[in-house]
């Protein structure tokens, strides 16, 4: 972040407060001005933020530092090209009242602020759709508040009908049931999930057909809501580490990576170089296993098995890999605040190369069933077209917004680990359709292993936890050996690294996208609020934007295809 | 040389009991319903696949729909979102079923002691195996499988064995 940005910023918003955190600019708007910001933001050319990156709140209740106001709302947006990122804080002064609405200007304010609503109670006037997303319909209270007890738990007996939703839905695709009528026709209501084989873990869809084509379609999440974020303001900020394990599942380490890294950032700290190289490794080895999982699946959803085998026994195999290096097959855990857990064993690069070229033998095998193959491509190409324009608005990163044809992708646009010294292309769509969004996992796997084979070449030698007794444990000679050594293991085991009092968001290209975390700390060892920005949430609130207007079966493999990970959407 | 019955029948029969020979058939062809919803459900698509093979215990047939399925495997974290809709995949399950628990998460709610999660599945259907584990290795889901067989050998058919089951949702 430049500090021209500020000065132009300042000067558009003379009223607002301005000031550079990392590498966002935060601009701090009184409530009434929320509006005529978020909108010049958006369509003044200087600014061009068609990105909203995520919606949040803070509650202040229990914070050290006295605030005028209960909670602040924050919307966190882009200008991708630019590499512009801009924080717009509010405060709420009566959160039943609640502050104007940003879905006029973004699809992805949609369910951002119904995350908002459900988890902090505030409204959102002018929303089209207020109401909970993750917690159930019969929940009462809104559990991120601080005075909800994290154990206070409401049975839900009944699951809710959205028969409401869906003909609100229809209603506004302009279908006219009455018509439908007099032509002797009627819409189906057809429920898929969320247990079924075609949601790959717990999402609803509930769809309106004329005969197979989806007139209108509604989708319900927060089946597998686990409350990361409550369980997280109780935890070390090195503890934290195993729960992002459970974000992401098909690429934890990813998730790992991109949690302590934002952390880091705060502490402005700089990893040992070997750490970065490391990461960048296990980033991009993690990428091509999380894609093949993706793949296999959705491959297997379109009735080619022989796929999945040739996909997922290269993962399992790669498995050997990882569990020797971490020591557990799925939930690595395997970085900590200031560098790694542990360093490559003896032997690793022979192991890690034999592994590539299995993965690069398994990818070949399946893209040559898949490349010229009649049935896939007409089952794909020029099915549930998203346009780059909606793409955007709807929030979407990662793979699915590069399918259609944005070229946005963080290692690129605002490279961190020496990304920018990698030689590797971005593979872009040029459709957005469900052929694009596979072949982009294909190609990316390729240049994956690219980075992989360049990083192996010039990975150096040396430490891998930064030489600062604040935050990495000491070696276990000395915490068996002396009473400093036992003192300081003792300190950062029981209170956790100590993080200075503030607020930032740092974000990471994952597999599926942008992986964000919103922290604010109060100073102590846990964090006081701690927000993840999942790619899949906002791609899945573009769902029913892909598969209107197509057939239901189409429906399924896209869903396959943006591949929903339920860790990470619901958290 | 065969006694009795058998003996006057010669090689073309033998004579069991009843428990015995339907509990055998049992045993080796479970079909498992995977109620998978997290990360253990991956580690699940492991002990399917090849390396692991499932099949080598006769219960490859991984079912999708419920009511053809005997073993429900449940596999990740239920919320209490979820629950209702464990709780109505359970009760779809023609009799007899066994429940599987795999992993921290659906034996006890594993890390997730907060607002959102069911504190184990065992308060809303009855199960028979826990696993332990986050993830459980493969090799633990097929030594489940062998317990539970085990288990099926010394049931007796005439019995409902969860008849007096009271879960949170009932
Ligand atoms: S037990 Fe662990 S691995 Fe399994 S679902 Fe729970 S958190 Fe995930």
């Amino acid at each position: 972040m430049n500090a021209t940005a500020l000065e132009n910023l300042q000067a558009a918003f003379p009223d607002a407060t301005c000031k550079v955190v990392l590498d966002s600019v935060v601009i701090e708007v009184h409530p009434e001005n929320l509006e005529e910001t978020l909108s010049r933001l958006k369509n003044e050319q200087d600014f061009n933020c068609g990105l909203l990156v995520d919606v949040t709140a803070i509650d202040y209740l229990d914070y050290p530092q006295q605030q005028e106001t209960r909670f602040h709302v924050v919307y966190t947006i882009r200008n991708w090209e630019a590499n512009l990122l801009i924080q717009v804080r509010t405060w709420v002064v009566d959160p039943e009242k609640g502050i104007p609405t940003a879905t006029h200007l973004w699809e992805s304010a949609n369910w951002g602020e119904r995350e908002v609503y459900d988890q902090y109670g505030i409204h959102f006037q002018g929303h089209p759709d207020l109401r909970r997303i993750l917690n159930h319909w019969q929940f009462e209270g809104h559990p991120l508040r601080k005075d909800y007890p994290i154990k206070k738990r409401q049975v839900c007996f009944d699951t809710d009908s959205m028969e409401d939703e869906i003909r609100a839905r229809l209603l506004k695709n302009g279908v006219d049931e009455a018509t439908m009528k007099d032509i002797n026709t009627e819409v189906m209501f057809l429920n898929i999930g969320p247990s079924h084989p075609a949601t790959h873990g717990a999402i609803r869809i509930l769809a309106a057909l004329d005969g197979e084509t989806i007139l209108a379609n509604v989708n319900e999440v927060g089946y597998l809501h686990r409350g990361f974020e409550k369980t997280a303001e109780q935890r070390t900020y090195n503890q934290i580490v195993p729960l992002t394990d459970r974000l992401n599942y098909c690429s934890s380490m990813m998730n790992n990576i991109a949690y302590v890294k934002a952390v880091e950032s705060w502490l402005g700290i700089e990893i040992t170089e070997r750490a970065k190289f490391m990461r960048v490794v296990l980033s991009e080895f993690y990428r091509v296993l999380d894609h093949m999982v993706c793949l296999a699946a959705a491959l297997v959803d379109m009735g080619g098995l022989t796929n999945y085998w040739y996909l997922y026994n290269e993962k399992e195999a790669a498995y050997d890999f990882i569990s020797r290096l971490t020591g557990a097959r799925l939930t690595s855990s395997f970085t900590r605040v200031g560098g790694m857990y542990r360093d490559f064993y003896e032997g690793w690069q022979d192991d890690l190369e034999t592994h590539i070229r299995g993965l690069e033998k398994g990818m070949g095998d399946a893209l040559k069933l898949v490349d010229s193959n009649r049935i896939v491509h007409d089952r794909t190409q020029g099915v549930c077209v998203m346009s780059a324009e909606s793409a955007l608005s709807y929030g979407m990163t990662g793979p699915t917004l590069r399918a259609s044809g944005v070229p946005y992708d963080l290692r690129k646009d605002a490279p961190y680990y020496n990304y920018d010294s990698f030689d590797f292309n971005v593979p872009v769509g040029s459709n957005g359709d469900i052929y694009d969004r596979f072949m982009i996992r294909f190609y990316e796997m390729f240049e994956s292993i690219k980075i992989i084979r360049q990083a192996l070449k010039h990975i150096p030698e040396g430490p891998i936890n930064v030489a600062n007794s604040q935050l990495s444990l000491p070696p276990k000679e000395q915490v068996y050996g002396n009473i400093e050594g036992l003192a300081n293991h003792f300190k950062l085991i029981f209170e956790g690294i100590k993080v200075p009092r503030g607020e930032w968001y740092d974000s990471y290209e994952a597999a599926n996208g942008e992986l964000g975390f919103h922290f604010v700390s109060d100073g102590s060892g846990t964090p006081y609020k701690l927000k993840v920005r999942p790619p899949c949430f906002y791609t899945m609130g573009a769902f029913a934007e892909m598969v209107e207007e197509n057939m239901i079966a189409d429906a399924v493999i896209n869903l396959s295809c943006i591949n929903i990970i339920g860790g990470e959407l619901d958290r | 040389m065969a006694l009795g019955l058998e003996a006057s029948l010669g090689d073309t029969a033998i004579t069991t009991k009843l428990d015995a020979v339907v509990n055998w058939g049992r045993q080796y062809s479970l079909w498992p319903f995977v109620y998978g919803t997290a990360c253990c459900a991956i580690e699940f698509m492991s002990t399917a696949a090849s390396q692991y093979d499932i099949s080598r215990w006769g219960a490859e047939v991984v079912r999708f729909s419920p009511r053809q399925a005997d073993l429900l495997l449940v596999c990740g974290t239920i919320s209490y979102k979820q629950a209702p809709v464990l709780k109505r995949i359970y009760e779809q399950m023609p009799d007899p079923k066994w429940v599987v628990a795999m992993g921290a998460c659906a034996s006890s709610g594993g890390i997730y002691d907060n607002y959102c999660t069911v504190q184990g599945i065992d308060t809303i259907i009855p199960v028979d195996i826990y696993i332990s584990g986050c993830p459980p290795r493969p090799e633990a889901v097929l030594d489940a499988l062998i317990k539970i067989q085990d288990q099926i050998k010394g049931e007796s058919v005439l019995k409902d064995r969860h008849k007096d089951f009271k879960g949170i949702l009932d």
